[in-house]
């Protein structure tokens, strides 16, 4: 039994016996938020690498193989090089508003692991309203995805976060919408109430209560993430890169790290809401520490998000907008009403 | 402000001559109402590299590389183009074993061309995985090309009386093993593709291309054969050795991008065909007449055209009877292709443009000469 809960309890209590009480509260809420955004680093470097290995063998390719074992190491070459590059902004750029849309994004995509539960007890802030306050939060990228398009001062950047602000706008609604039959069905707001309500085997799972919430949820997250076939933001054939087309260096980086955070936060809310969260899929399994369990249904789900992006073309704008509102959207609202009968009929 | 007071107004964009998906370096100047497009306007000639004026300064032979150079994608056709038009002109009869040969390497060489299209057509449309498959069975095309004649793009195959180089031991094999498997392969984009709801999104009924705006700006090849009319210089006025083959041209029935997709496909199914009946048939024999190496070629003036894998491809060739010509002027498929683009793109939008360019198959290298 190798639950990290423990041994992060075990330092709290140390650091208790030997410091007063402000201080321990800062040491554990600096190491705390040190120790999240450390492993979102490693993991997001990970995402990278892996997706180029998933594209590349889709594509019978071999991907990176150069920089160490099956080139594990090439997202760090790649990270070091954008960090050596010259930090260009534009002449006619607005330049705080250029300089302060990546940070948004970053800092957006980071926030929202304030309420994801990794594992038993592996959660840094239990908050009773834990996936409002995600959705929320993650709005936040439209803000700098318009911001970048905006500063960048260029008429491709500009459509890209046009594009951008309509797409994430629009699948708010019904992302929002799904979320909502697994929490009527969990009675809970809160993460942890929401992954306990699912305890005890795979039939649990709201998967199997919420099939049409999850394929909306899923739909619409996919949009919210800019993954094809929903990326038109950043359209490379179209836009050239939409958005992000006048970054480069560190800034560029921050916006491509967000994109792969944002793409585990998705998995993880899917896998937290539909499949259990860190709950194993059978009793007899619970020898194996929650946080593996977590983790190992986040990255089936990432796997599957790249799979749609190598598989599929992209889809047009109009299409995406009309498909969010004409058809995800009535779903999602059908969702509510099957689920809230649901809850009438056998609840009482 | 008052919301009377906001108004829109259409912009200019330069899409290009640096642009992931001009295929090569064209810029259109496009006028836009939000996504919407107002107007293209096309500007060609960032690659004129002045080949029919370079013609007038080399002998017939020696400009035989140079056509290799107007379509990189398929330097086999354009060969092709040139070295029937000079035979038509000096009454030189080939031997029937370089005329198979030369159709066999001109319609592998349109598969090749095709699955470049295929390929790029997809990643327009934003499918990134196509493209390697595509890649994957023109290497297999290369590789034969390389055995013939040692280059992979620019051949310099054929030349005036025939083929320059028979082809070599293992050649037959090789070449049959992938008449084997590559209809399957054709089947497998079109699993990828066809039917894809997204793919029908992107392309049924984007870019319509109506029979007389088609005829009007002089559209040939794939691209008016998606519109539906049976219109192909191998069947209507076979060359070379055509007349002996058994195929099929394939025809869509609106004209739309998807038509203009499925009309490649199937025609690299008949192309293998045509392969499969010229591999079988194969005669013995020479593979060149002889030409001095000075030759002059009777004084007048010859038009030929062929179909290459882009449309009508033709040489205007006038002769002073000296060994080098007086002028050559060729008709290209894609000039005459791109012209259309601004008729049918307009009040689409921009990620529709990118879907109908690629439908178009234009090469830009052979747009400028």
């Amino acid at each position: 039994m190798l639950e990290l809960n423990v041994i992060f309890e075990a330092v709290h209590r140390w650091l208790e016996g030997i410091l007063p009480q402000g201080l321990v509260t800062l040491i554990s809420a600096l190491g705390t938020g040190g120790i999240v955004l450390a492993f979102l680093s490693i993991l997001a470097l990970f995402l990278v690498w892996w997706e180029r290995k998933v594209s590349a063998h889709m594509q019978q390719r071999l991907g990176p193989m150069r920089t160490g074992w099956h080139g594990v190491l090439q997202t760090i070459a790649d990270g070091v090089k954008l960090v050596q590059k010259e930090d260009l902004i534009p002449s006619t750029a607005d330049r705080p508003v250029y300089f302060w849309a990546p940070v948004i994004c970053f800092v957006a995509a980071f926030m929202a692991y304030l309420v994801i539960p990794f594992g038993r007890g592996l959660i840094v802030q239990d908050l009773n309203i834990g996936i409002l306050y995600i959705i929320a939060i993650t709005t936040f990228t439209v803000v700098s995805l318009l911001m970048a398009g905006w500063g960048s001062n260029n008429k491709w950047a500009l459509l890209g976060g046009m594009r951008s602000a309509a797409q994430i706008v629009s699948y708010e609604v019904p992302l929002t919408l799904s979320i909502l039959g697994a929490v009527m069905l969990a009675e809970t707001l809160s993460m942890v109430g929401i992954v306990q309500s699912q305890a005890g085997g795979f039939w649990n799972w709201l998967i199997f209560r919420q099939p049409i919430g999850f394929i909306v949820y899923y739909i619409a997250a996919t949009a919210e993430a800019n993954r094809t076939p929903f990326d038109i933001p950043e359209a490379e054939q179209e836009l050239v890169a939409g958005f992000n087309v006048e970054y480069s260096g560190m800034k560029f980086a921050m916006f491509f790290l967000a994109e792969f955070v944002n793409m585990f936060t998705i998995s993880a809310i899917a896998v937290t809401l539909f499949f259990g969260g860190w709950n194993a899929p059978h009793p007899i399994f619970n020898f194996v520490p929650s946080w593996i369990w977590f983790m190992g249904k986040s990255l089936v789900s990432v796997f599957i998000l790249m799979w749609f992006r190598w598989t599929y073309p992209r889809i047009r704008v109009d299409q995406l907008m009309g498909f969010a509102w004409k058809f995800l959207l009535p779903l999602a609202f059908l969702n509510i009403i099957l689920t809230g009968l649901g809850v009438l009929i056998f609840r009482n | 402000m008052a919301i009377e007071q906001l108004k829109t107004e259409e912009f200019m964009v330069n899409m290009g001559p640096q642009h992931p998906s001009t295929h090569g370096v064209c810029k259109l100047v496009i006028k836009m109402d939000g996504e919407q497009i107002k107007s293209i306007q096309p500007h060609v000639g960032f690659l004129h590299r002045s080949i029919e004026k370079i013609a007038e300064n080399r002998t017939y032979a020696q400009f035989v590389p140079y056509t290799d150079r107007i379509d990189y994608c398929a330097s086999m056709n354009a060969n092709h183009a040139y070295v029937t038009a000079v035979e038509k002109m000096a009454g030189i009869q080939v031997p029937e074993r370089a005329e198979y040969l030369r159709v066999m390497m001109a319609e592998l060489n349109r598969i090749a061309s095709h699955l470049v299209w295929i390929a790029t057509f997809a990643i327009d449309l934003g499918a990134v995985t196509p493209f390697l498959y595509a890649f994957r069975e023109r290497e297999l095309i290369l590789d034969l090309f390389e055995m013939t004649c040692g280059q992979r793009l620019t051949y310099n195959y054929m030349c005036i009386g025939g083929v320059n180089w028979d082809i070599p031991q293992g050649f037959e094999p090789k070449l049959r093993e992938f008449l084997k498997i590559f209809p399957q392969k054709v089947n497998e984009y079109e699993y990828l593709l066809t039917n894809n709801p997204i793919f029908l999104y992107r392309t049924k009924g984007i870019g319509v291309l109506d029979m007389d705006t088609a005829f009007a700006y002089s559209v040939s090849g794939p691209s008016i054969r998606g519109s539906g009319l049976k219109w192909d210089i191998r069947k209507a006025e076979p060359y070379s050795i055509y007349n002996k083959f058994d195929f099929d041209v394939p025809v869509g029935h609106t004209g739309d991008v998807w038509d203009r997709y499925k009309v490649r496909l199937n025609e690299m199914r008949e192309s293998t065909k045509i392969v499969q009946q010229a591999i079988e048939g194969l005669p013995g024999g020479d593979t060149k007449v002889k030409v001095p190496m000075t030759w002059k070629p009777p004084e007048g003036e010859v038009f030929s055209r062929i179909e290459a894998p882009r449309g009508e491809m033709a040489y205007h060739i006038i002769s002073d009877g000296t060994p080098k010509p007086y002028r050559i002027k060729i008709r290209t498929a894609s000039y005459c292709n791109l012209q259309v683009l601004p008729v049918i793109a307009v009040n689409h939008l921009i990620a529709d443009l990118v879907a109908i360019f690629g439908s178009l198959d234009v090469i830009l290298p052979e747009v400028d000469r």
